[in-house]
């Protein structure tokens, strides 16, 4: 393969990021060393205890917290210059938080299609839009309720909807289905993996689900906590397009027992 | 009993209650009406008044006064609380200002605002504006400061200018805070246009109470406080109204 073809497909690349809060004695190393790079259309999950920085070292790729140490490419742009973001090299980005984030002054589809609006599309065109990507994560009858009025679950749906609106190319989740039942959070996770390899976006999921991390990533990404760190990188050889009965499978349990192994090796 | 009935019943019987025992109190207490006439003298008064038009104009320059300067305070005081929350040395620089601002009692300017701006309009709108400003202002500062970090976070990804987050973000988050600052704020509001009547004038509520006072017309001065009861009450009503409605979405409904 040609240098500069490889070169084109580079999406993320992270070298020797850490990241510490505060300072003396009551500094926080949240992340420490970590380097990851990806390719385009590449699906990777962080998986890790809690308190382990992988919310950090989301937020550092997004460009909303600043690196102590380290560069964070995004197609070859640094999102950070010292501790000035780069709002060209983040541009790509969509981010889906913890919580829903929805803002209580706008109905489910109004939240849905903020993104569309910031970015200028008109009225008629962003609803037409919101209210398609609404649909297929199932809050078609909320379209007009107030996110005050949604329960958890469709709250996440809808967060998760406006990260999507935009047809982003680079979708960082931070336990987006957390909150959900195991079925929804089933076919959410289908849904997900479809518009990922329909429109080939780059995918950073942190969850807490081995099973999930497994089912979805092409690599997962194992962090240890005290220091955080990143203890191992594990390919999912897994043939795509994939459907819930891989998880049945001898392959896949055994890269479950794999993972749960690595997990407890970085304690 | 229905609770919707009793809750419109019990104030009713509980405000005759009152007037009937003010009044059987000034005939057998033998008050004199110099001191404390009874209601239904006010009343009379009251009625008298309403049909002249000398008191709507006077009730205008009052309104007038107290809306003018309700709406200077809720200008200023947005602009300087969103400018200082957005811009931290602001608030640094205009600190004394501020706290020492906050200490004079408000009311002690209106003589020295009587002599900067006249006997007119002018001075009783500034007195209004004054005694309204900071309500607004500190609630804007406060509102606008504590706009939610993951909320500015979110309108940092989707790369927000400035203008968009204003209106789309700091404006809504503060607004119920906002409002309720101008609850509090048009009551002071008409509170410094009278007084700035009372010191002087010749126009206005205030400036009529105190003429009813000087000819011992007690009925009369009564009855200009009962109106001006009513204009308080009207504008409070009016401002809370428009708060509710724009607050909706901190209850959680689905028709709002
Ligand atoms: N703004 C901050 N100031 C100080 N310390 C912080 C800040 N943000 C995170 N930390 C610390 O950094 C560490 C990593 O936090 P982070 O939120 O990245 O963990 P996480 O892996 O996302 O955990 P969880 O799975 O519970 O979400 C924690 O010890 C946390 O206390
Ligand atoms: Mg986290």
């Amino acid at each position: 393969m040609p240098f500069d073809a490889r070169q084109d497909r580079m999406e993320i690349n992270v070298s020797g990021l850490t990241k510490v809060f505060g300072d003396g004695p009551s500094a926080v190393t949240a992340i420490k060393d970590a380097d990851l790079t990806m390719e385009r259309g590449e699906f990777v999950s962080l998986l890790g205890p809690s308190g382990c920085g992988k919310t950090t070292l989301l937020r550092i790729v997004a460009g909303l917290e600043s690196p102590t140490e380290g560069t964070v490419e995004i197609r070859g742009n640094a999102v950070w210059n010292g501790t000035r973001r780069s709002a060209a090299a983040t541009r790509p980005v969509s981010m889906m938080f913890q919580e829903a984030r929805l803002f209580p002054w706008f109905t489910v589809v109004e939240n849905v299609a903020l993104p569309l609006r910031i970015a200028g599309v008109g009225r008629k065109e962003r609803l037409e839009r919101a209210t398609a990507i609404c649909e297929t994560v199932g809050l078609k009858e909320f379209l007009h309720h107030r996110p005050n009025a949604l329960s958890g679950g469709m709250r996440q749906r809808a967060s998760l909807a406006r990260a999507l609106v935009t047809e982003p190319q680079l979708l960082l989740l931070d336990e987006p289905f957390g909150a959900l039942d195991a079925m929804t959070r089933d076919a959410l996770n289908i849904e997900l993996m479809d518009v990922c390899a329909r429109a080939n976006v780059t995918t950073i999921l942190v969850t807490h689900s081995i099973s999930e991390a497994a089912f979805l990533s092409d690599r997962v990404v194992v962090l240890a906590p005290r220091p955080a760190r990143i203890t191992a990188m594990i390919d999912m050889p897994f043939d795509r397009p994939r459907g819930l009965e891989l998880q049945q499978s001898m392959a896949f349990q055994k890269m479950v027992g794999e993972l749960r192994q690595k997990l407890s090796e970085g304690e | 009993m229905s609770e919707r009935t009793l809750k419109i019943a019990l104030p009713a019987i509980s405000v005759c209650l009152f007037l009937v025992g003010w009044s059987f109190y000034v005939r057998t207490a033998e008050v004199s009406a110099f001191v404390l006439p009874p209601p239904e003298a006010i009343l009379v008064a009251l009625i008298e008044m309403v049909q002249t038009r000398e008191l709507w104009d006077h009730a205008l320059v009052t309104v007038t006064e107290a809306v003018s300067g309700f709406l200077i305070a809720v200008g200023l005081g947005i602009s300087l609380g969103f400018i200082m929350a957005r811009i931290p040395p602001v608030e640094w620089a205009a600190k004394p200002f501020i706290v020492l601002l906050q200490l004079i009692p408000k009311i002690a300017l209106a003589p020295l605002f009587i002599l900067w701006f006249g006997f007119g309009l002018e001075s009783k709108i500034v007195i209004a504006a004054a005694l309204a400003f900071f309500p607004v202002f500190s609630n804007a500062l406060q509102a606008f400061k504590s706009v939610e970090p993951g909320d500015k976070d979110v309108f940092t990804i989707l790369q927000a200018n400035p203008v968009q987050r204003f209106y789309l973000l700091d404006v809504p988050s503060a607004l119920p805070v906002i409002l309720t600052g101008t609850e509090v704020a048009v009551v002071l509001a008409m509170i410094g246009a009278i007084v700035g009547e009372f010191i002087g004038g010749n126009e206005g509520l205030g400036y009529l109470a105190v003429a009813h006072l000087q000819n011992l017309a007690v009925p009369e001065l009564f009855a200009v406080i009962v109106i001006l009861a009513m204009v308080g009450l009207l504008l409070y009503t009016l401002i809370g109204r428009l708060r509710q409605s724009f607050s909706a979405w901190h209850v959680s409904s689905e028709t709002a």
